[in-house]
Formats: structure tokens, sequence, C-alpha cells
């Protein structure tokens, strides 16, 4: 009998497959030494390789937070369990009391008083004070300990996160210099003017700094509410790395429906011309005519009528905001391909007549293995490049699109919804900043990284394209 | 020329003619009236005599495409397609779930919107131009590297978080504008200025960047190289010869999006309350007023068409070529 009954949302699947599909991809490219050259390229740029650290810090994350489970009621019989409908994940597990330690309303970042007045029984009289927070800095006893108890929090977190730093960079100095059969020092001298043939100065900084905000955050965030709560007292930092997993999601299972489409379509069209040309050409000039807010909001509002005629489908609140996660990624797919695929209609115009293709046909090679063997490697390299590029595209359009009213299900925790839900907030004195402030901080790292990665990709392997868009 | 423009001009029918077709699809097939009833009369447990009242109320008690029980030309004008569909062609948009007029509507609203809009587009052009072509003249320096970071980091931020960084700072902690509103005449002056600054900060990373590899791919050509040789200044260089050439793409790219400014921005039209099309726009769709998003859906169609002929036209002008194919 177990404790937990593991939970499979259709994202889950979906993100479990594109990790086994990127598995099987880098041990394909690690097989080819002409796919190797360019990714080695990318490996080499110091804002990359920074940037695809704190990308696999995201990822981390986001898959923690994609491996969900129902916790057994305590006290339903063992041969007829029950499940909590409350659906957790790995990541909740691992973070522990940081779910559930929560406080009656906001308060701000570090604090340990509730931000509004209340009405407190004090020596027989009612006083109208800030009233102490039940978890946030409750190890305290007065405000003067405060900032002293902050600041060597800081400071332990601080040592340990350089210490990790500093052993994970003796490890990797041993390695390496094993590896190139080198003395230690002369590794570090290497390592120290940037001769290593890869950024090594860059991944250790990246992951010094990793390793020390990881470690202030747990120690803060054991006293305290780091980054504050919201209106129902949740913890900002546990809504705000919730998050992650949304966004990492929009980022990518909407290129997945992407890809078949602008593949196939694009590279039809640009192969075969003619009637078929014309038929995808007038799809999706049909397509991007219409103004894509309002195609994308317009299928959410259908999708939205669907579910909510039809509560029975879905078990969990979860369930349900899952589906339709998973339809705003469908929709956003399917108004979106257009772009990729016309890049690959008009490269697909030009290969076709390279000599190389030109005697495929010549031989009876059949259209199929033409398009599969000839056409589809050589613009690979643009679909790889679409698929970095419209990441973070996809990630800042989903907080438009849940202030819309189009986005995520309002249950569902993302930035857009932290940031729609603490807009009206500002007008409030003092002003309830942290909520808008983390979602927009957690959402620029995010952006950030996946723009430098893309710029990366994109230079390494078409650096004539410099840039376009 | 004229035979040209024609030509483009006919095969924007097809287009629309699909945009109108998916439009109906989505609207009345997969979505039913009856499914549109059920969300507009809220309740739960509605009866199927509500729905159809309202049906009749608001013309939806029709067939979809054929109207068998009608004789003549009624068996294809007396449908949902003819009444609510094929009417947009002629521009009559019909009345909203509140009531009002669509068209009306559009027509009150599209100089609100233009009057934010058009001041983005076009000191945004010039800005992004100009910070483009500093980046490029001091192209392989730090100033050029910092520049290009500068945009990546200005394009990484949420749109949103402009905005609301402005209305707050600007307007609410230094008083130096209203947070939102608008006023006819003269007057909309001081509440057009936020909205167009956070339009322009809010745009020049990717445009800024994004005109700055058009100069640089410019700056590669032989016609460069020719006139350096000649010994003219990199100034003169720059300004006169790589300037003017990298203007075609930027410029004939810019059309496309003229005619959609009609339509105005969802998000800063609603944000800073300005009564234009954007926010008219996000309003229905918040409101799940269908009447209004499809005719919304029709309009933005039509600019785009409008654009895109535009567009032709300005690369026939710009270069002769184009129209002999």
């Amino acid at each position: 009998m177990s404790a937990i009954q593991p939970v499979i949302l259709w994202t889950d699947a979906l993100v479990f497959v594109l990790v086994a599909a990127g598995v099987a991809l880098t041990l394909y490219i690690r097989r080819h030494a002409h796919l190797r050259a360019p990714w080695g390229e990318v490996a080499r740029r110091p804002m990359a390789a920074g940037a695809a650290l704190v990308l696999l810090a995201f990822v981390t994350v986001g898959l923690l937070d994609s491996l969900h489970y129902r916790e057994r009621l305590p006290d339903s019989p063992p041969d007829k369990p029950q499940y909590s409908v409350e659906v957790l994940s790995a990541f909740d597990a691992l973070v522990g009391t940081l779910r559930t330690r929560q406080e009656k309303t906001y308060s701000a970042p570090l604090a340990m008083h509730l931000y509004a007045k209340e009405f407190v029984e004090r020596d027989g009289a009612a006083v109208r004070v800030y009233p102490r927070l039940k978890y946030g800095g409750a190890h305290l006893t007065d405000e003067a300990g405060r900032m002293p108890d902050i600041a060597r929090r800081v400071m332990l977190g601080i040592a340990q996160g350089v210490s990790v730093a500093f052993l994970v960079f003796g490890a990797l100095a041993a390695w390496q210099a094993a590896r190139r059969k080198q003395r230690y020092g002369e590794w570090l001298a290497d390592w120290g003017q940037g001769r290593l043939g890869w950024p090594g100065r860059t991944v250790v900084l990246v992951v010094a700094l990793l390793a020390t905000t990881v470690a202030v955050l747990l120690h803060l965030a054991a006293g305290y509410h780091v980054l504050g709560t919201d209106k129902v007292g949740q913890d900002v930092l546990y809504i705000s790395l919730k998050s992650i997993r949304t966004g990492l999601v929009i980022g990518t299972l909407t290129t997945l429906v992407t890809l078949p489409l602008a593949i196939g379509l694009g590279i039809a069209a640009g192969y075969f011309r003619g009637w078929v040309d014309d038929v995808i050409q007038y799809v999706y000039t049909v397509l991007n005519s219409i103004p894509g807010v309002l195609l994308i909001a317009a299928a959410v509002l259908i999708v939205q009528v669907y579910i909510e005629s039809r509560p029975e489908l879905f078990d969990t609140a979860a369930a349900r905001a899952d589906i339709r996660l998973l339809a705003l990624c469908l929709i956003m797919g399917v108004t979106s391909w257009t772009s990729l695929a016309r890049l690959l209609r008009g490269e697909s115009l030009k290969l076709r007549t390279l000599d190389y293709v030109e005697a495929a046909r010549a031989f009876g090679v059949s259209h199929t293995r033409i398009i599969g063997r000839h056409i589809f490697p050589n613009v690979f390299h643009l679909v790889l490049i679409a698929i970095v590029i419209d990441f973070s595209g996809l990630v800042l359009a989903e907080a438009v699109l849940s202030y819309v009213g189009v986005g995520v299900d309002p249950t569902m925790y993302s930035w857009g919804n932290m940031i729609n839900g603490a807009r009206l907030e500002l007008a409030r004195e003092p002003v309830v900043w942290w909520q808008l402030g983390a979602a927009f901080v957690f959402m620029f790292a995010l952006v950030l990284a996946a723009n430098l990665f893309a710029d990366g990709v994109r230079d390494a392997f078409d650096p004539r394209m410099g840039g376009r868009r | 020329m004229f035979a040209y423009i024609l030509r483009r001009v006919l095969y924007a029918i097809p287009i629309l003619v699909g945009v109108n077709l998916l439009t109906f699809l989505l609207f009345f097939v997969v979505n039913t009236p009856d499914d549109m009833a059920r969300l507009q009369l809220g309740a739960k447990h509605v009866t199927q005599e509500a729905i159809e009242r309202w049906k009749v109320e608001h013309g939806y008690d029709k067939p979809l495409l054929l109207n068998h029980q009608a004789t003549g030309a009624a068996r294809f004008t007396d449908t949902i397609y003819f009444r609510h569909s094929a009417t947009m062609f002629a521009f009559e948009f019909g009345k909203g779930d509140d009531g009002r007029d669509i068209g009306n509507e559009i027509r009150t609203r599209m100089l609100p919107s233009l009057a934010i809009a058009l001041p983005v587009f076009v000191i945004g052009l010039l800005a992004n131009i100009s910070f483009a072509l500093l980046m490029v003249f001091f192209r392989s320096t730090y100033l050029d590297l910092w520049g290009v970071v500068l945009c990546v980091v200005l394009m990484s931020i949420s749109g949103l978080f402009y905005i609301i960084a402005g209305q707050y700072f600007i307007a609410k902690l230094w008083n130096l504008l209203p947070i939102s509103g608008f006023a006819a005449g003269l007057d909309a002056f001081k509440f057009v200025l936020l909205p167009v600054l956070v339009g322009l900060v809010s745009g020049i990373g990717s445009g800024a960047r994004w005109y700055r590899t058009i100069f640089l791919e410019e700056i590669g050509k032989d016609y460069v190289r020719t006139a350096r040789a000649k010994g003219l200044s990199e100034t003169r260089v720059l300004f006169t010869h790589v300037l003017k050439n990298g203007m075609i793409p930027i410029l004939t790219g810019a059309v496309v999006v003229l005619p959609l400014l009609f339509m105005g921005s969802l998000i800063t039209e609603s944000f800073f309350g300005i009564p234009g099309l954007g926010s008219y726009t996000i309003d229905a769709i918040q409101a799940q007023d269908f009447p209004v998003v499809r005719a919304m859906v029709f309009l933005g169609a039509v600019l785009y068409i409008v654009g895109l002929i535009l567009t032709d036209i300005s690369y026939s002008w710009v270069d002769p070529r184009v129209r002999l194919q």
C-alpha cells in the first residue's frame, strides 16, 4: 500500500517525451562530427555557455515540478485508499514547508509583521497593531534582532555557496588536469588566462553565482518569506518557482506543436511547388492575416466553453488547468507555425534546384527519400534556430495572454497570473511591489538566458543570418 | 503598374473569403449558438426554452448555411452565415452583446487608437534607426558590443513591466503625467505622452538590433567598398550610401503594419484607459462578446491584407524588376 498515487498529467507526459527526444537527439549529435561541430562552437561562447547553465537550473526546477502525485489521505482505510484532491509534485516535496507555511495576507519580503494592521487583544484592550507573522521571523523576539539575523543568514549562505563552488572547481580542475595530463598549476594557469578552448572562467563564475544564490535563499527561506507573501498569504518565492514549469511548458510544447506543421508544410510547399505550394501559401496567408492575439483569444474562448460544459471529464482542478495549458500550447502552435514554414519554403525552393538533388531525382529516388536525406538535413539548422528564438517570445506572450484573460487557467501558478493579480495592488499605500517584482525578475532571468543562448546558437549555426527578426 | 496592383488586389479576395469562413467555422460550428447562449445566460441549469429565446433575440435561430424551409434566394440569405458572417464583406458588423452598433464604435474609436499608435510607430522608427546607426558607426568597439547587450536586455523585459513601471514612477510617484485616461482634441496630448514613451522604450531593443544587422549586411556590399575606395569619409559612406540602401528593407518591412495601426495596441490601451479599438477588443474578449471579437478578427485581417498590398506596391516602386514576375 503506497502512500502516494502518481499522477501523470497530459503536459507531464509530453514534457517527458520531449526530454526523451532531447536525449536521443544529443546521442545522435554526439556520434556525428558535422553536427557536433556547431554545438562545440556554441559551448565555446562564454555568453551562450553561461546562459545554458542558467537555463539548466530553470529546467531542473521545471522537471522536478513535472513529477506529480497525490498523497493518500491519512484516515482512509488501507484496503480502499483514498487520495487527496490536491496534486503535488516532487518539487513540492523537496521545498517542504515553503508551500504550507501560509500567512494571513500580504507581508513584505523578509518581514516579521503582517502588511495590514489588525485589532489584537492586549491586556484586556483591543489595540490596532501590525500582527506578527505565523512563520516569517517567528524565531525572533523583536524587530531589533531581524537585520543581524538576516545578515548572518546571508553571510552563511554566501560562505556555503562559495565553498560548494570551490569544491566543484577543485573536482573540475583535478579531472581536467588528469585528462589533459597536465600539472594542477598548469591547468589553473590555462584556466586563468582563458586558454582552455571552452569558457572555463564564465562557467565557474556562473556555477558559483547559482550555488551562492541557492544557498542564500535556502538559509533565508528557513526563517522568512524571502519574497514576501501574496494576498492569501502564500509565499511569493514558492509561487515564482512553481511558475517556472508553466513558462517552460508553454515555451517548449508550443514549439513541439509548431514543428510538424511548419516542417511538413513548409518543405512540401517549396519542394513540390505547383498547386501544393498555392494551397499551402493560401492557408498560411489566411492564418497570418488574422491578428495573432485575436485568433488565440477566439480559440481559447471556445476551449473554455468546451471545458466548462464538460466538468465530468476532469477529476481534479489540476487536471482541468493542465488541459487548458495544453490547449493554449496547441492554439499558439497552430497560429505560429507560419513564419517558420515560410522560411523553410524559401530554403527548399533553393535546395531543390541544387545539382545533388537534381541528380537524386534523375536516379529515380523517391520524393520522401529526397526530402528525408537531402532537403530536411539542410534546413534543420533553421528549425533549431527558430526553436530557441521562439522560446523567449512565447514565455513573454504567456504573461500578456494571461492579462487579457485568455492565458493559462487562473488557478495555475504562472508569472502572467502573478502580474495580473498584483497589478491593482500598486495603488495601495504602502505599495505591494514584491509580487510584481518577483514575477518580472524571474521572467527576465529566464528570457534573458534564453535570448543569450539563442544568439549563441544562431551565430554558431548560421553566421550569415545574424539577428534577422 | 496598374495591372500589377489590380492583380494584387484580386489576389486578396480569396484570402478574405478564407478568413471569413474560418471565423464562421470557429464561432458558429465549433462553438455552437447553444454554447454561446449557455455562456451568456450564465446560470448552471439553463432551460432549453431560455436558450431558444436568447437565440431568437440575437438572431441566431436560423440554420447555419442552408435554410431548407425557405424558398428562392431566401434559402441562402435567411441563414446565420449570410446574416452574421457574409455581411462583414460590406463592413456591416451588426450589434455587440451590449446592444451598441459595432461599426459605429469602430469609427469613433479609431482616432484615439491612432493617436497612440502613429507616434509610437513614426518616432519609434526614427529612434530605432538612429540607435542602430550609432552602433554600426562604432561597430566592433565596446560601444557596439554593449549596445547589443543593452538591446538584448531591453528585449528580455516583459512589455507589461514597461507599462507598469512607467505608470508607477512617472505618473504616480513623480506626478509628471496622468496615469491613464483620454481627452478629445489637443488636451489629449498629456494623456498620449506616457503611452507613447512606454511604447518607444519597449520596442527599441528588438527594433534597433534588427536594423543594425540590416545596416551591417549593407556595409559588406561592393558599392560600399567602391565608395570607400573613392576616398569618401566613413561618415559620408554611412549616412548617404548605407543609410539610403538600408532604408529599403526597413521601410518596406514597416509598410505592412501601417494599416494595422488603426487597431491600436490591446495591452497599452487597456492599461492607459485609451478608448480605442485595442481596449474595445480586450473588453470584448473579457466579456466574451463574440460579435465584437468576430468583427475585430475580420477588420484586422482586412487591414493586414491592405498592408500586404501596400508592401507589394512599395517593393515594386523601389525595385521595378518585381513587377515583371
